[in-house]
């Protein structure tokens, strides 16, 4: 065990995602004091960017909605958003962090009323929403942000529009002034719950991802399917608005690919499943074909698979397209050749769906400040006999689906707790 | 139990009338004031330009610490922001939410809105009238921090280690008579680290050595756990060990009972039994575990192997995919013993999620052949039939000297040493099926319609079955046996999974107290298993805590209310312990319903259910509802203003009417909404005081039911759903239309169609016309 007693009783949890908010409440209820870091405005990471979760095809906030009501109710957590770890040092009980804080340049003060972005002008892509549309450059995150308050983008920083909207507020929350700063912040333990992100759709050149609107990824699939998506959970042809119906999933974009990430990804067949559910509940005419190597329906979910497997508007296509172009008529094309079937295809649809892979939020990398093993990719060995102070939860520490990454975080929390706990 | 020893304190109510956010630009905070000190007698009433700023806080601080008032009700933003403002210590805070349920989802200036805004302060008046601050139940005794591990396998091993090193004492019990369960079979152990390649040491020795060396942990081979009563921070529970009884009060409860394997004899057709070399997966790890490489008819080399991964839908949620690993493991460890071997493994989906792909890389490029297709058949001669998808046609295949049929994990979520069942777990059904009871109970006891007048006690045989409905549906024996009114069984989700809210929420079990881990949750491997035995034991820690403090555990963490049963007036009709999604409610001998403080998770279904109205929080109750239903301000007919009631759930239906707001859908002026903790705590008592009070509508707005509930106390919108339904057939033989009451489901995501709903209902209430009881 330790050499003594751990220095500070402190948990800090890096990343606000479902895996971060999850070992947070699961050791702040446990009565220690926990420090929970997000680098952007609000919390929910990836998951609140999810349309539904399969298998249940229940939406993600209501959970998120249930933690939330636990993070309000309890003072052990400490909440900084904007703030980033930037380095640590120190030993197990007795960890220092360097925490980078970006100006939001809206206090505590925020009502979330909305003035400020009533007098806002300029549009800016709307980072929720994967750039696919807009919005004011003083904004809320989204309509279920926690915590609920405006940000505004540095963009308009030193402009007169940014004087007009700091008029705009009554209750003095718009602090135009405001700097990035440094801090320090001492903890017993660190859970790195640092996620995920999509891999590039841009280095699948084959699949023509620059070359259309109409050919999208699945994480774009899940705001296009969300009610508080970029179309108010239309699912359209970006090019034109008009209802997508034949719709083409590929699957292993990217993953299971040397020149890519060699690894499953896990989570992409089921998502794809998800998103041809979603595709046909919004169109009872709609086709959806996907193309595929193996369905990977893992632990209970073969059932769903069963369920969309036996929707005859689904077809499963087993092949992985060759090269995705853009056809006379402006539709993309799929090309390859059917596996089964020995039959060289190109089908236009209107919508073509990628199912890219994720990769860590952090690269592998020599100046990280993580003293968890790493694997090639950069994801954190989440060993089990891990007997230092810092952890791994959620997707941080390998692909995961929602389910293991609540699973590993709980399981992260009591390892913290372990390396904090006096005596 | 009820009132004892508690002190009345004088309420001082105060009103805080917030003008931010536009408030005043949209509404007459003049008229609310005079209503305040009006009608609604309160004198002390203030208001800000925006309470939740400092001077704000300020203000209404300055008066809590003056005693000037304890109950604070702030008529300003949603209750589900600013509270960390709004926390006044030694105060009541009662919220009206005139922000995104008034001025944003109502044009401004207008009577009607003005009208909803009177008549959300007069519901929060209403409800401070009956709030009380709720008081700690009796102190359990708490039996200090023991916890007992069910299941010696690694994941029951893993929790009683991981529990020790967080400072508890741990019972192991096994029933068998060594520890390591079915991970003491494996040869070897899937790789759970880079490179992620080859089959790793089984280091199961080590960690029963570990288990046995530590002083904190006592284990119990031999031993079933008989009996459990009691509840989180003591249960009462009764181990037996050759015959032996031995009581013990322990903390919580970590079920770790592992798995069974897949019967290989129903995967038919595929030549289990026709010849001994075709082997299960777990007969073939025996072969490898004895390194005699040989034929089981007669005792011939292997040169020539094919493994089977069947895609047989009945067998698919046990074989998972951890399945297919295995198959690459074993492939993988034979090919190392008999390298000229030629290994075949036949398959559909070969499913080989994250890492374990560069373990299926490996036995790729080691040359073991993965023949992508559905195995038809497999002969007495070990012949198989192969519908090749490649070639579209079915090959026969010979000259194997044995065939390996992967099988699945089947959770041993009852005891089937005692009562083996005939097939897999699919059989098992979703054990104390609430519908099931209730509609006995229903059936049995009178219609909710009656609840005015007290149902008489009702002990028909039927009644009396209600409790152990679907124990008969449970192959095999209980694994806690516990001593509850729902029956001995821990609830379980479809194909025998004992869990509940497995995506959010994985350790949110329906029995509190008692978390399940390892591969009676979810088919996993050693790996996953250890780490989820962390995650169990975590929640069990937490489990202890909360009972220790007389609070609840998740969703409603730290609440510490909890319903308290007027027994003078119960007519022991059981609804309450037949409802309880927990299992929280027993029945004493003489058939009163008894709380076990600690199992409850503060829902409220026994409220709802009770139908004599003596089921009661003290900060949440049928008169406050009540109160608040009968504050609202009902137009006559000839004002042609119709009102609906709105019950919606906190959790979801609530904030989704936020977000409505929010987005600024505008909604019908006509609905009046109340939050509730669960529809399943909606007595149907409020629906016809609503009636009586001249409501012309009143729908339910809950979270979905079914397979795939998202409820977070189980069964809200179907028990709510029932209730409706008998209030349907008493509305009919009032000669009132049965659509003036509705239940909906709704969810939190659905902010555009919770106000098309509610738009569309008043419509239709409209055109239904009057409730004629109106102005009566």
């Amino acid at each position: 065990m330790t050499d003594g007693a751990p220095k500070s009783q402190t948990i800090a949890v890096v990343g606000g995602g479902i895996a971060g908010i999850t070992a947070a409440l699961e050791a702040a209820e446990m009565g220690y004091d926990v420090v929970l870091l997000e680098k952007g405005p609000s919390l929910g990471g990836r998951v609140t960017r999810l349309n539904r979760y399969f298998p249940k095809l229940c939406h993600p906030t209501c959970g998120l909605e249930i933690n939330y009501q636990r993070i309000k109710k309890n003072p052990r957590i400490k909440l900084m958003t904007m703030s980033e770890v930037q380095g640590v040092t120190g030993v197990r009980g007795d960890y220092l962090l360097t925490v980078r804080k970006t100006p939001r340049f809206v206090n505590a003060n925020c009502t979330a009323c909305g003035a400020c972005a009533q007098a806002a002008e300029t549009e800016i892509d709307n980072s929720f929403n994967y750039g696919m549309d807009k919005v004011k450059v003083a904004y809320l995150p989204h309509e279920h942000a926690f915590p609920m308050r405006y940000i505004i983008s540095p963009e308009v920083i030193g402009t007169p529009e940014a004087d007009k909207i700091k008029e705009s507020c009554k209750y003095n929350a718009v602090e135009l002034d405001q700097q990035e700063e440094t801090f320090d912040l001492n903890a017993g333990a660190i859970i790195w719950a640092t996620g995920w992100r999509p891999y590039d759709a841009s280095k699948l050149d084959v699949y023509g991802y620059d070359s259309s609107p109409d050919i999208i990824t699945n994480v774009e699939m899940e705001r296009l399917a969300a009610h508080d998506g970029p179309t108010d959970g239309k699912i359209i042809r970006p090019s034109d608005g008009e209802p997508a119906k034949r719709v083409a999933m590929i699957q292993c974009a990217g993953s299971r690919d040397v020149n890519h990430l060699p690894y499953c990804s896990m989570i992409c067949c089921l998502a794809s499943l998800k998103h041809a559910a979603y595709v046909r509940e919004q169109y009872p005419d709609a086709e959806v074909d996907i193309y595929y190597i193996d369905i990977r329906a893992h632990d209970k979910m073969s059932s769903f698979y069963e369920r969309v497997r036996n929707d005859p508007g689904i077809n499963f296509i087993k092949s992985k397209p060759g090269h995705i172009v853009v056809g006379e008529d402006g539709r993309p094309l799929v090309c390859g050749e059917q596996i089964i079937e020995r039959e060289i295809y190109q089908r236009p649809y209107d919508l073509v769906v990628l199912a890219t892979g994720m990769e860590p939020s952090r690269a592998p990398g020599a100046d990280q400040p993580v003293d968890v093993e790493q694997d090639e990719h950069g994801f954190l060995i989440p060993a089990v006999g891990n007997d230092g102070g810092q952890f791994s939860a959620g997707v941080a520490g390998g692909p995961f689906d929602v389910a293991l990454s609540t699973q590993s975080a709980t399981a992260a929390a009591l390892k913290a707790i372990q390396a904090v706990r006096a005596g | 139990m009820p009132d004892g020893g508690t002190m009345v304190i004088e309420k001082k109510s105060g009103i805080y009338l917030c003008e931010g956010c536009g408030i005043a630009d949209a509404i007459d905070v003049d008229a609310l004031e005079a209503l305040a000190t009006g009608d609604l007698k309160t004198p002390h009433c203030k208001r800000h330009a925006a309470y939740c700023s400092a001077e704000g806080v300020a203000e209404i601080a300055a008066d809590v610490k003056n005693g000037d008032v304890n109950q604070v009700l702030i008529a300003a933003c949603s209750p589900r922001v600013m509270t960390d403002r709004f926390n006044f210590p030694g105060a009541q805070i009662i919220r009206a939410n005139m922000r995104e349920q008034v001025i944003w989802s109502h044009p401004p200036g207008e009577e009607d809105t003005n009208m909803l805004a009177a008549d959300q302060l007069r519901i929060a008046v209403a409800q401070a009238g009956q709030f009380s601050p709720p008081e700690p139940h009796a102190e359990a005794e708490v039996a200090g921090a023991l916890l007992l591990v069910v299941g010696g396998g690694v994941t029951g091993l893993t929790a009683a280690l991981e529990a020790a090193h967080t400072g508890a004492e741990v019972i192991l019990v096994e029933k068998t008579d060594t520890l390591g369960g079915w991970t003491r079979k494996w040869s070897r152990l899937l790789p759970e680290r880079p490179p992620y390649r080859d089959p790793q040491p089984n280091d199961i020795a080590d960690l029963i050595a570990a288990v046995e060396g530590d002083k904190a942990i006592t284990v119990m081979t031999n031993t079933l756990v008989t009996s459990t009563a009691g509840g989180p921070g003591a249960f009462d529970v009764t181990l037996t060990q050759n015959g032996k009884n031995q009581s013990q009060s322990v903390g919580a409860i970590v079920v770790a009972t592992g798995w069974r394997p897949y019967d290989p004899s129903l995967l038919e057709g595929l030549g289990y039994g026709a010849s001994p070399d075709v082997v299960s997966d777990i007969e073939f790890e025996e072969i490898l575990s004895s390194g005699e490489m040989k034929r089981k008819s007669n005792g011939d080399a292997l040169n020539t192997v094919a493994f089977i991964i069947s895609g047989d839908s009945d067998r698919m949620p046990y074989s998972s995919g951890l399945s297919d690993r295995i198959v690459i493991k074993q492939a993988l460890q034979l090919l190392e013993a008999v390298p000229e071997a030629m290994i075949y493994v036949m398959h559909e989906d070969l499913r080989a999620h994250g890492m374990a792909e560069e373990f299926y890389r490996q036995a790729q490029e080691a040359g073991i052949i993965f023949q992508n297709g559905v195995v038809k058949s497999v002969g007495a001669d070990l012949t198989i039939t192969l519908e090749d998808r490649l070639i579209g046609e079915d090959v026969p295949m010979s000259g194997f000297d044995m065939v390996v049929l992967s099988t699945g994990m089947v959770p041993n979520s009852t005891n089937v040493d005692l009562e083996p069942a005939a097939k897999g777990a699919d059989q098992l059904v979703d054990d104390v099926n609430p519908l099931a009871a209730l509609l006995a109970a229903a059936k049995a006891g009178d219609g909710e319609e009656k609840a005015e007048e007290a149902p008489a006690p009702d002990t028909s045989e039927e009644a009396d079955q209600d409790g152990a409905n679907g124990e008969a549906a449970m192959p095999g024996g209980p694994i806690l046996n516990l001593q509850y009114r729902q029956g001995p069984h821990l609830p379980v989700l479809a194909n025998g999974y004992a869990d509940s809210h497995f995506i959010c929420f994985p350790y949110e079990t329906r029995r509190t107290g008692i978390y399940t881990c390892g591969p009676v949750r979810r088919a996993m491997s050693v790996a996953e298993a250890r780490q989820d035995a962390q995650g169990a034991v975590l929640k069990a820690f937490q489990a202890m805590r909360a009972a220790d403090k007389a609070v609840s555990v998740h969703p409603r963490v730290g609440d510490l209310s909890y319903p308290e049963f007027g027994l003078d007036i119960c007519t022991k009709c059981r609804r309450c312990t037949v409802e309880c999604p927990f299992g929280a409610i027993d029945e004493m001998e003489d058939g009163y319903p008894v709380l076990n403080p600690t199992r409850c998770r503060r829902c409220g279904t026994c409220m709802g259910a009770c139908p004599v109205r003596t089921i009661n929080f003290k900060n949440y109750n049928i008169s406050m509802i009540t109160d608040m239903i009968k504050a609202v301000d009902v137009p006559d007919e000839f004002a042609e203003k119709p009102r609906i009631l709105v019950f919606a759930c906190e959790n979801d239906a609530y904030p989704a009417l936020d977000m409505a707001g929010i987005n600024r859908h505008q909604l019908t002026p006509y609905v009046r909404i109340l939050p509730v903790r669960c529809l399943g705590s909606v007595s149907a008592t409020w629906v016809s005081t609503a009636l009586e009070s001249g409501y012309d509508g009143i729908m339910l707005l809950g979270c979905k039911s079914g397979d795939d509930y998202q409820c977070h106390f189980v069964k809200g919108s179907a028990i709510a759903q029932e209730r409706m339904e008998s209030v349907g057939a008493t509305l009919e033989s009032m000669m009132l239309e049965k659509e003036r009451v509705r239940t909906e489901e709704v969810s939190i995501a659905d902010s555009a169609r919770v106000t098309a709903l509610l738009n569309d209902y008043a419509d239709e209430i409209k055109a239904i016309g009057y409730n004629p009881f109106k102005g009566f």
